[in-house]
C-alpha cells in the first residue's frame, strides 16, 4: 500500500481541518473585539468575559447545566452497567431483542425523542423543568453507556469468572472484585459520553424544559434568535477551554485505568 | 454461570427504562396521531398529511437530507483515506472529532456572524471582486452549515472501515496488476462499504429532522420534518398533527434502517 501522503492529500486534508476549525476560532477571535459585532475587529476588549462572569443569570444556567449533566450521566452510567450485564447474561435471542429495544433511542432523531417525552411527561403528571429534563437526559444515555461496556463485557475471558468462583467468590466479590474492574474502561467512556451527550443536548431539552428552567444550549438559541451578542463568543471560548480540558482529562484517567485493568488481567 | 437471581436484579431498573421511555412513547405517540385539535378520535391527521402541502414538504425535506448525505460522504470518504495514512492518523481522527463536541448551538451562531450581512464571507467576496450577496437564509447556508455539523460523524465510521482493511488484499490487487482506480472501485470501496452505510445513516435520519438550523441559519425557508413537528407541538399546539408527522418519521427511520442494515461479510 501507497504510505506516502500525496501533496494532494495534503492540501485537501489541510483545507477540511481549516473548514472545521475557522468558524470555532472565529468566534473565539471576535469575543475580543470591542466594537461589538462579528464582522469589524475594533479593539482588543476582556469586556465580554467581564459582563459573562458578572451575569449570575448565566451562573445559574452554566450551574443547572453542569448539575443535570453530572446526575444524568451518573444515573445514566449505573443504569447502563446494570442493562449491559443483563443483556450480556442472556442468550441469542433475548440478546438481540433487548439489544434492538436499547437501540431505538439511538437512532430516534432528536425531535421524536422531545416531542415524545413531552407528551409523556405530560400525561405523567410531570411538571416540565428541572425533573423532565433530568429523566429524559438519563432516559437518552442510557443506550449509548450500554453499547460502550457491552463490548468490554464479550472481551472478558468466561474462564476469569469460572477462576473467582473456584476460589469462593459470592456473587457479589465475582462482580466487585472481577467484573466492574475488567469493564471499567467502558464504565468511563460511557460515562464520559453521556456527559457530553448531555452538555450538548439542544433538541430533547428544548421540548421538555418549560419556562423556569433553562440549560446553556437553550439559552444559546434564544439569544442567538435574538441576534449577534458578544457574550456569546466569550462564553464559546470559555467553553471551548472546557471541552478541551474535558478530552485531556478523559485520556490520562482512560490511560491510568487501562493500566490498572492491565493489572488484573496479569 | 451466574445465577437467576442476580440476572434478574441486573435486569430489572434497565427494563423498567425500556418499558417508561422506549415503549411507552411511541405508544403515545401513535395514540395522540390519532386525536384531532378538539380532543375526537378522527383519521383526520393521516388524511391532512396525504394533501398537497405536506407530502411537499416531505419531499423537499427528503431532498435537503439526502444532499446533505451525498455532500458529507464526497467530502467525508477522501478526508477518512488519506487520514488513514497519515502518520499519526489517530491523533488525527481525535482533532477532526473535537470540533463535534462543541456545542452545536454555537456552531450555528458562528455561521450567522460569517454569513452574515457584513460578515467574513462577503468580507471575502468583496475582496475577490464580486461584491456582497446574500448568503444567510439561503439554500446554501443552511446545507453548507449542516453538511459541516455532520461531517465528523460521516468520517468515523468510514475511517474505522478503512483501518480496518488488510493491507495485504491492496498488495494483491496491485500484483494482478489493477490500477489503483480499480483498486479503489472493485475492493477498497465494496470492503468500506458498512462504514458507508453507518455514516449516512447516522447523517440521513438526524438531517431530515433538523430544526434548530432552519430557523437560524435558513431563516425558515426552508421546512423538514423535524421544524413541522417542532411547529405543531411547540407553537400551534395541535400534537394530533405533530404526532402524525412523527410517525411518519419514524417509519421512514426504520425503513432507512432496514436498507443500511448491517450485514457482516467476510474478510
Amino acid at each position: 500500500m501507497d504510505k506516502r501522503t500525496t501533496p494532494i492529500a495534503k492540501i485537501f486534508l489541510i483545507a477540511v481541518f481549516l473548514i472545521l476549525y475557522v468558524p470555532i476560532f472565529f468566534l473565539i477571535y471576535y469575543s475580543f473585539n470591542s466594537g461589538g459585532t462579528m464582522s469589524h475587529f475594533k479593539g482588543f476588549t476582556l469586556d465580554w468575559y467581564r459582563q459573562l462572569f458578572g451575569d449570575t443569570r448565566m451562573f445559574i444556567i452554566v450551574l443547572n447545566t453542569l448539575v443535570i449533566a453530572l446526575l444524568s450521566s451518573l444515573s445514566a452510567t449505573v443504569i447502563g452497567v446494570f442493562g449491559a450485564l443483563a443483556i450480556y447474561s442472556y442468550k441469542r435471542r433475548a440478546k438481540n431483542t433487548l439489544l434492538s429495544f436499547n437501540n431505538v433511542l439511538i437512532v430516534s432523531p432528536d425531535v421524536i425523542i422531545g416531542a415524545s417525552f413531552l407528551i409523556l411527561f405530560t400525561m405523567a403528571g410531570i411538571q416540565l423543568g428541572f425533573m423532565s429534563v433530568l429523566l429524559s437526559h438519563i432516559a437518552f444515555s442510557i443506550p449509548i453507556v450500554v453499547l460502550l461496556v457491552l463490548p468490554k463485557l464479550n472481551e472478558m475471558r468466561p474462564s476469569l469468572i469460572d477462576a473467582a468462583r473456584d476460589l469462593g467468590a459470592s456473587n457479589w466479590h465475582v462482580l466487585s472484585k472481577v467484573v466492574l474492574p475488567f469493564i471499567s474502561p467502558g464504565i468511563l467512556a460511557g460515562f464520559f459520553m453521556a456527559l457530553t451527550y448531555s452538555l450538548d443536548d439542544f433538541a430533547v431539552t428544548f421540548f421538555v424544559t418549560g419556562n423556569g428552567f433553562t440549560t446553556l444550549s437553550v439559552e444559546i438559541y434564544s439569544l442567538a434568535r435574538r441576534g449577534i451578542s458578544l457574550h456569546i463568543n466569550a462564553l464559546s471560548a470559555v467553553l471551548f477551554l472546557f471541552t478541551i480540558v474535558l478530552v485531556i482529562v478523559y485520556y490520562f484517567i482512560s490511560r491510568r485505568s487501562s493500566m490498572k485493568t492491565m493489572g488484573v488481567r496479569k | 454461570m451466574q445465577s437467576k437471581l442476580s440476572r434478574r436484579i441486573y435486569l430489572i431498573p434497565y427494563a423498567i427504562w425500556i418499558a417508561l421511555f422506549v415503549v411507552t412513547p411511541i405508544i403515545l405517540v401513535v395514540y395522540y396521531s390519532f386525536y384531532d385539535l378538539d380532543g375526537n378520535f378522527s383519521l383526520e391527521n393521516y388524511r391532512q398529511f396525504f394533501t398537497a402541502v405536506y407530502l411537499k414538504m416531505t419531499l423537499s425535506s427528503f431532498w435537503y437530507a439526502f444532499l446533505i448525505t451525498a455532500i458529507s460522504l464526497l467530502v467525508a470518504y477522501p478526508t477518512a483515506y488519506f487520514l488513514v495514512r497519515t502518520k499519526h492518523s489517530q491523533l488525527w481522527l481525535l482533532l477532526i472529532i473535537v470540533p463535534s463536541w462543541v456545542n452545536l448551538l454555537l456552531k450555528a451562531y458562528a455561521f450567522i456572524g460569517i454569513f452574515g450581512k457584513y460578515g467574513a464571507a462577503n468580507h471575502f467576496l468583496e475582496a475577490i471582486g464580486i461584491g456582497t450577496k446574500q448568503i444567510l437564509f439561503t439554500d446554501f447556508s443552511f446545507i453548507f452549515v449542516s453538511v459541516y455539523i455532520f461531517i465528523p460523524f460521516m468520517i468515523l465510521p468510514i475511517f474505522n472501515a478503512l483501518s480496518e482493511l488488510n493491507p495485504s488484499l491492496l498488495d494483491a490487487a496491485n500484483d494482478l496488476g489493477a490500477s489503483r482506480w480499480t483498486t479503489f472501485r472493485r475492493v477498497i470501496f465494496p470492503l468500506t462499504i458498512d462504514g458507508v452505510k453507518t455514516g449516512c445513516q447516522i447523517v440521513f435520519i438526524p438531517a431530515l429532522s433538523l430544526f434548530m438550523l432552519t430557523r437560524l441559519i435558513a431563516g425558515n425557508r426552508v421546512i423538514t420534518l423535524g421544524t413541522a413537528i417542532e411547529q405543531h407541538f411547540l407553537v400551534t399546539q395541535d400534537w394530533g398533527m405533530g404526532s402524525t408527522i412523527a410517525v411518519f418519521l419514524i417509519i421512514i427511520m426504520f425503513l432507512i434502517m432496514a436498507l443500511t442494515g448491517n450485514r457482516k461479510r467476510g474478510v
